[in-house]
C-alpha cells in the first residue's frame, strides 16, 4: 500500500493545535447554539470517531485491514450493559474502566491469533471471530438479551446523578462528557502514531523484511496495536449505550463492521483526521438516510463505491488536494 | 443406525449447498484474487429468482415443469456475475486489497436493498416444488425426496466442476490463470475473458446453491450475509482458492453443523468458528491451501 508521504508527514504539535483548536472551541459552544437533536447526534458522531481512529491504527499505520472491529465496541458496550444488569453499577467512570478491561481482553486474545496473518486472511479472521461473539450474543438470549437487548438506563457523571429530563441531559452533560474523552483519545492516539511505536507499526507496513532486519520485534508491535485498537473501539461502545439506551446483537455483527471501514473511507484513512471527519459525516449520512428511505442501505451502498472509483482518499484527502492547489497557484502569481 | 443415516444424509444436504456456495467464492479468490463480500449476495439472488419463478410466476404448475425452473436462479445469478465483473471490479485489480474489499462490501449493501425493492420485506416461498417431491421412509421416518435431490444436484456438480477444471481446455487456461497472471497473459490468453468466465462460473454456483435450498427453506432478506459467513469458514477450513479444499470443508462444516443442531445449537455458529480458527493455526493456508 502507498501512502502519500505529505499526508503522513509528522506535522508539528503547535501547528496541529492551530488547525485543532478552531475546531475544538466550535465543538465547545455548539449545545448552547444547536437544538438538542443535532447536538445528540454530534455526540453519536464523536462517539464513532473514538472507534474510528481506534480502528484507523490497525490500517493505515499497521497496514491491517480489519473487518471484525464491532466485536470489540459490541464488547464494550456489552460489558456496560452486564455491569448495569448483574452488578447494579451506574456510574459512566465505571462503565468506562469495564469496558476499556474488556475489550482489551477480548482484543488480546482474538489479536494473539489474528496478527499471525496479514492481508486478506486477517480481514477474513477478524471478521470470523467477531461472528463468534455475535452468534453467542444471539443464542443466549437469557444472559443478552437476544434480538431485544439489554437495557441501560442514564448512568451518573462523576458521581451525579442526572435528574429529569433524559434529552437535556444527553444533549448537555453526557454530550460534554463524551468530548472530552474523545479529545483525550485523540491527543492519546495522535501521540501514539507519532511515538517510536508508531513508526515501527508504520516500518513494519511498508516493508516488513527490513523492519526486522533493524530490530522491531513484528508479532509484538501488531499485537500491541491490536490491542490499543481494540480498547479505543472499546471504549466507544461503551460511551455509545447510554445515548442509544439500548445494546443489541446487531453491533456484534460484522456488517457493523463494515460500516466503519466505510466511515473511516470516507473520510480519508491516510491522514489522522480523515477517520474523525469521516465518522462525523456518516453518522450524519446515515441518519438522514434511513429517514429519508427504507432503502438507506442501497443509497449508502452507492455512495461507498462511487467514492472507492472516484475519491479514494476521502472528504479529507480532497480537502488537502484542493487547499495544496490553491496554494500552488497562489505561489506562482506571486 | 438409521437415526444415524438420516444424520448423514442431512449433512450432506448442507454440504452440497455449502459446497457450491464456498466453492464458487473460493475459484473467484483462485482465479481473480479477490475475495467477493457480495457473494453470499449472489445466493441470494439465485434463491430469490427461483422462488419468485417456481412460487410466484408459475406457481400450480406440474412439478417436472417445477423441476426444469430450479435453475432459473443459477443462470440469473451468472448473468448478474457477467455484468458486473467488467464493469464494477475491473478497476480494482491494480489497487490494495482494502479498496477492493470496500467496493464489494458497497455492492452487498446495494445488493441487498435491490432484493428488498425488488421482491419485498417478506419471505418468498417455492415449497410447491417440496412439497409435491413427496417422501420415502427410512426406519420409520419419512424423508423428504426433495432433501435427496438436492444432495444429487451437489454430487453431480461437483464432478462436473472437476470435469471441466482438470479436464477441458477452459480449465487449463483457468489454472494457467491462476497459477501466473502474467505469463498466462503473455502467452496469448486474454486474461480479461478468462476473469470474466471464473466470476460468471462462480456466480452461477453460488446462485444454484440459492436456488436448490429455496424449495426446502424461502427466501428472505439477510440470507446472503448469513451464506457467506459459512462459505468463509468453510474455504477458511478448506483453503481459499482451492475446490477440493472448498469440497472437504463442505464436508466437515455439513457434518459440524448437523451435530450441533442435534447437541449444541446455542454454540453450533461458535464452534464452527473455533474449528476455522484452530485449522487456521495449524495450517496457515488451510487444509487444501497452496501456503
Amino acid at each position: 500500500m502507498s501512502v502519500s508521504p505529505l499526508a503522513l508527514a509528522a506535522r508539528s504539535p503547535r501547528r496541529t493545535l492551530l488547525y485543532a483548536l478552531p475546531v475544538i472551541a466550535v465543538l465547545l459552544v455548539l449545545p448552547w447554539v444547536a437544538d438538542q437533536y443535532s447536538t445528540i447526534l454530534l455526540a453519536y458522531g464523536l462517539v464513532m470517531a473514538i472507534a474510528a481512529l481506534g480502528f484507523n491504527l490497525l490500517l493505515v499505520y499497521t497496514g491491517l485491514l480489519s473487518f471484525g472491529h464491532s466485536a470489540y465496541f459490541g464488547v464494550g458496550a456489552y460489558a456496560v450493559a452486564m455491569m448495569v444488569k448483574y452488578l447494579k453499577v451506574s456510574s459512566m467512570e465505571l462503565f468506562v474502566v469495564g469496558a476499556i478491561v474488556a475489550s482489551a481482553a477480548v482484543s488480546a486474545l482474538f489479536g494473539f491469533v489474528c496478527v499471525r496473518y496479514t492481508r486478506i486472511f486477517f480481514s477474513i479472521l477478524t471478521l470470523a471471530l467477531s461472528q463468534v461473539l455475535w452468534s453467542l450474543a444471539f443464542k443466549f438470549f437469557w444472559i443478552t438479551g437476544g434480538t431485544d437487548g439489554l437495557r441501560v438506563p442514564t448512568p451518573s457523571l462523576l458521581g451525579v446523578t442526572p435528574g429529569g429530563d433524559k434529552i437535556a441531559f444527553l444533549a448537555r452533560g453526557y454530550y460534554y462528557y463524551v468530548l472530552v474523552l474523545f479529545l483525550a483519545c485523540a491527543a492519546v492516539m495522535w501521540v501514539i502514531v507519532n511515538s517510536p511505536f508508531g513508526k515501527a507499526l508504520q516500518a513494519i507496513r511498508d516493508n516488513e523484511t527490513r523492519a526486522s532486519f533493524v530490530g522491531v520485534q513484528i508479532w509484538r508491535c501488531r499485537w500491541v496495536a491490536f490491542v490499543v485498537s481494540g480498547v479505543f473501539t472499546g471504549l466507544a461502545g461503551a460511551l455509545w449505550v447510554p445515548l442509544n439506551g439500548l445494546t443489541t446483537p446487531d453491533i456484534l455483527h460484522w456488517q457493523f463492521s463494515g460500516e466503519i471501514v466505510f466511515m473511516t473511507v470516507l473520510g480519508g484513512f491516510r491522514t489522522f483526521a480523515g477517520p474523525i471527519v469521516g465518522a462525523v459525516v456518516f453518522n450524519y449520512l446515515k441518519t438522514y438516510a434511513v429517514g429519508y428511505t427504507v432503502y438507506w442501505q442501497l443509497l449508502l451502498g452507492v455512495i461507498l463505491v462511487t467514492l472507492v472509483l472516484s475519491l479514494p482518499t476521502g472528504i479529507v484527502g480532497m480537502v488537502e488536494r484542493l487547499t495544496e492547489r490553491v496554494r500552488r497557484r497562489r505561489a506562482t502569481a506571486s | 443406525m438409521d437415526f444415524l443415516l438420516i444424520h448423514l444424509l442431512n449433512s450432506l444436504l448442507f454440504a452440497s449447498v455449502l459446497f457450491l456456495t464456498a466453492g464458487g467464492l473460493s475459484l473467484i479468490y483462485g482465479v481473480m484474487r479477490i475475495v467477493n463480500l457480495a457473494h453470499g449476495n449472489l445466493y441470494a439472488f439465485g434463491a430469490y429468482v427461483t422462488a419468485w419463478a417456481i412460487g410466484g410466476v408459475l406457481a400450480g404448475a406440474p412439478t417436472p415443469l417445477l423441476y426444469l425452473l430450479l435453475p432459473a436462479g443459477a443462470v440469473a445469478a451468472a448473468l448478474l456475475g457477467a455484468a458486473l465483473e467488467p464493469t464494477l471490479l475491473r478497476p480494482f485489480y491494480k489497487r490494495a486489497e482494502e479498496y477492493q474489499l470496500l467496493v464489494t462490501f458497497g455492492l452487498l449493501m446495494i445488493l441487498e436493498d435491490l432484493m428488498r425493492l425488488l421482491w419485498g420485506p417478506y419471505p418468498l416461498s417455492a415449497s410447491a416444488l417440496w412439497e409435491n417431491s413427496g417422501s420415502v421412509t427410512i426406519s420409520g421416518n419419512p424423508y423428504p425426496n426433495y432433501n435427496l435431490v438436492v444432495i444429487a444436484i451437489g454430487l453431480v456438480a461437483a464432478v462436473f466442476l472437476w470435469a471441466f477444471v482438470y479436464k477441458t481446455k477452459f480449465g487449463v487456461v483457468l489454472r494457467a490463470t491462476s497459477q501466473d497472471m502474467r505469463m498466462a497473459s503473455a502467452l496469448g490468453i486474454d486474461v480479461n475473458r478468462v476473469y470474466v468466465q471464473a466470476f460468471t462460473l462462480g456466480c452461477f454456483m453460488a446462485g444454484l446453491g440459492g436456488a436448490m435450498i429455496v424449495p426446502r427453506d424461502s427466501a428472505v432478506l439477510g440470507m446472503g450475509v448469513d451464506a457467506l459467513v459459512l462459505a468463509f469458514i468453510v474455504v477458511v477450513i478448506g483453503g481459499l482458492g482451492s475446490l477440493e479444499g472448498a469440497l472437504a470443508g463442505a464436508l466437515i462444516v455439513g457434518v459440524v453443523r448437523e451435530l450441533g443442531i442435534t447437541f449444541f445449537a446455542e454454540i453450533e455458529l461458535a464452534v464452527l468458528y473455533l474449528i476455522a480458527v484452530l485449522v487456521l493455526l495449524a495450517r496457515p493456508a488451510g487444509l487444501f491451501g497452496r501456503p
